[in-house]
């Protein structure tokens, strides 16, 4: 035991122990400093070049060879409209496949297979995913170099992360709650969805988001699929031409997008089209950081109605 | 038959049932009577397979990889179904037979919706008709009083004890002809565990009881019938005064004088 007169032996351990936590806190902070600052001084950098640019004309009008002309008219409506592909395939796709590995597939090595496997296409570089693209959808489906081709690549590309997001949020599920759907005689797909979705859809809507936000700054699968840099023109309006085959029509549509349009001026010589590329990246990361706001947002409000 | 059970209907028998978890024998050769419309408790130390009986009851281990029922089954009356046999489907055994948790579990719904759920996934949509089970549902389980006027709340949001007995109300809701409780109150405080103990004694009237403690004085409180288990085997099975005041077995007497688990 410690007698009383140990307690300027107890205070020098406790200090001496705490230095530790002292070291690491600074470590910590200059590891995410990096980051950080890093990150602000691009984006400073890039606002201070491009906001004076932005204007309505700048939104409203298409490419053009003059500088001052030139508007991000025809990229933005193709990033949405990419975005709007890409997140109709991969969303069902990838929730669909992550409750079934986690709620239907047995537990053998063909799914451990499968499980490795999912991991591993995530760290597949996306100009492979471009190359795949370019011979199935292009050319082997004849989807030609239309959105839908881009959109559609871009989901393959995300559908690791939504997959691996729907598998976590799941397993965050208490498995009391499971055994509770179970024991009232429901049945997996009563399970799944009455319980399983609905209590995971804060977590999986957070890796839907990450996944877009990964997806909408995509440049090089969409070149290798041949998105064109110089686009004059709107697709159709979504789903407002004669139903039923009209309103699918923008999804063939030649397109550019965002971080095309960017990488297309900042290749020409004229500095004035360096600033139109700065005023671009920052509309691109203000679509990225909205896209963001929103999850927290919305996973906010989900979140609210759960506890366990 | 035992002594002291004249008069008492089976419902449901134990007969030489074996279970492994994987390579590991869980259940050994068990047999036991459940009589309609009695308690019966099953005690015995931490792993004797107490808790693996009575999950055997709603084929909860059915959900899991690996786990076997490897002989004899659990014969339901009056239909002498073997609830334990691949023929007969899990989700029909689970209609018949409910459960409550060790740690109350409700959905993270309202407490209408707790209790709505179990008459919902039996199809049932009809506004008043559900208004009214899940009203009788709940004075069952004495929470009426207490919820009645806040039923679209989220179960959550109560006490722990009363989130046991919103359990318990979801349990009761369908109508089962058993209620499984697994340590129902080893996550309550005195005053709740009293409230619920006070509550199966009561609901034994409409329903048949069979109840995991670890707790043997709430045993000898609920109980007809006791079950003192042991590395998965059946000790003894008996009255529960007679287990408890002159148990046939040395092992049953050494555990619940406290010489022993």
């Amino acid at each position: 035991m410690l007698q009383a007169t140990d307690l300027n032996a107890i205070r020098a351990i406790i200090s001496r122990a705490k230095r530790w936590d002292l070291f690491f806190s600074l470590l910590g902070i200059l590891s995410l400093m990096v980051g950080i600052l890093t990150f602000v001084v691009l984006f400073v950098d890039m606002a201070i070049q491009g906001v004076p640019r932005l204007s309505y004309e700048f939104f409203t009008s298409f490419p053009s060879r003059r500088a001052a002309n030139a508007g991000i008219l025809s990229a933005w409506v193709g990033t949405i409209l990419v975005m709007l592909v890409t997140a109709l395939s991969a969303v069902p796709l990838g929730v669909a496949a992550g409750v079934y590995l986690e709620e239907y597939a047995p537990k053998n090595w063909i799914t451990d297979i499968i499980e490795i496997n999912i991991s591993n296409l995530a760290g597949i570089p996306s100009i492979v995913y471009g190359l795949l693209a370019l011979g199935l959808f292009v050319y082997y489906f004849g989807f030609g170099q239309s959105i839908l081709s881009a959109g559609l690549t871009l989901a393959l590309l995300i559908l690791p992360v939504i997959i691996v997001a729907t598998r976590e949020s799941i397993r965050a599920i208490p498995q009391a709650i499971h055994e509770a759907s179970y024991a009232c005689g429901a049945t997996t797909w009563q399970t799944v969805s009455d319980h399983i979705l609905p209590y995971s859809s804060a977590g999986i809507l957070t890796g839907v988001i990450i996944g877009m936000a990964r997806a909408i700054g995509e440049t090089a699968p969409i070149i290798t699929i041949g998105a064109l840099t110089f686009i004059a023109f709107l697709p159709n309006a979504p789903f407002a031409g004669d139903p039923p085959a009209g309103m699918f029509d923008w999804i063939f549509a030649p397109f550019t997008v965002m971080p095309i349009q960017m990488f297309n001026w900042t290749s020409r010589p004229e500095a004035e089209f360096t600033v139109n590329a700065a005023a671009a990246g920052f509309v691109l990361v203000f679509m990225t950081l909205a896209m963001n706001g929103l999850a927290i947002y919305l996973r906010y409000q989900l979140r609210k109605k759960i506890k366990w | 038959m035992e002594a002291g059970v004249e008069g008492s209907l089976l419902k449901a028998e134990v007969r030489e049932l074996d279970f492994f978890y994987g390579a590991f024998h869980a259940l050994k050769r068990v047999t036991m009577p459940i009589y309609d419309h009695k308690v019966t408790a099953l005690i015995g130390p931490s792993g004797c397979g107490k808790s693996t009986l009575l999950r055997c009851f709603n084929r909860m281990h059915d959900l899991y990889p690996g786990n076997r029922y490897a002989g004899g089954g659990i014969v339901f009356h009056p239909d002498n179904t073997n609830l334990l046999s691949p023929e007969v489907d899990p989700i029909e055994v689970r209609m018949r037979i409910s459960m409550v948790f060790q740690k109350p579990n409700p959905f993270p719904k309202t407490i209408y919706e707790n209790v709505a759920y179990s008459l919902r996934v039996r199809g049932m949509t009809n506004k008043s008709e559900l208004d009214g089970r899940v009203e009788s549902a709940l004075k069952g389980a004495a929470l009426w009083n207490e919820v009645s006027n806040r039923l679209q709340e989220l179960g959550a949001n109560l006490s722990g004890g009363q989130q046991q007995r919103l359990c318990i109300a979801r349990a009761l809701a369908s109508d089962p002809e058993i209620i499984l409780f697994d340590e129902p109150t080893s996550a309550l405080d005195p005053i709740a565990t009293a409230s619920i103990e006070e509550l199966v004694t009561e609901l034994k009237e409409k329903v048949t009881i069979l109840i995991v403690t670890h707790n043997m004085q709430q045993a000898a409180r609920i109980s007809d019938f006791t079950a003192y288990m042991y590395l998965g085997e059946m000790v003894e099975f008996g009255v529960t005064d007679q287990i408890f005041i002159k148990p046939t077995k040395k092992a049953t007497e050494d555990y619940i004088t406290g010489r022993f688990g």
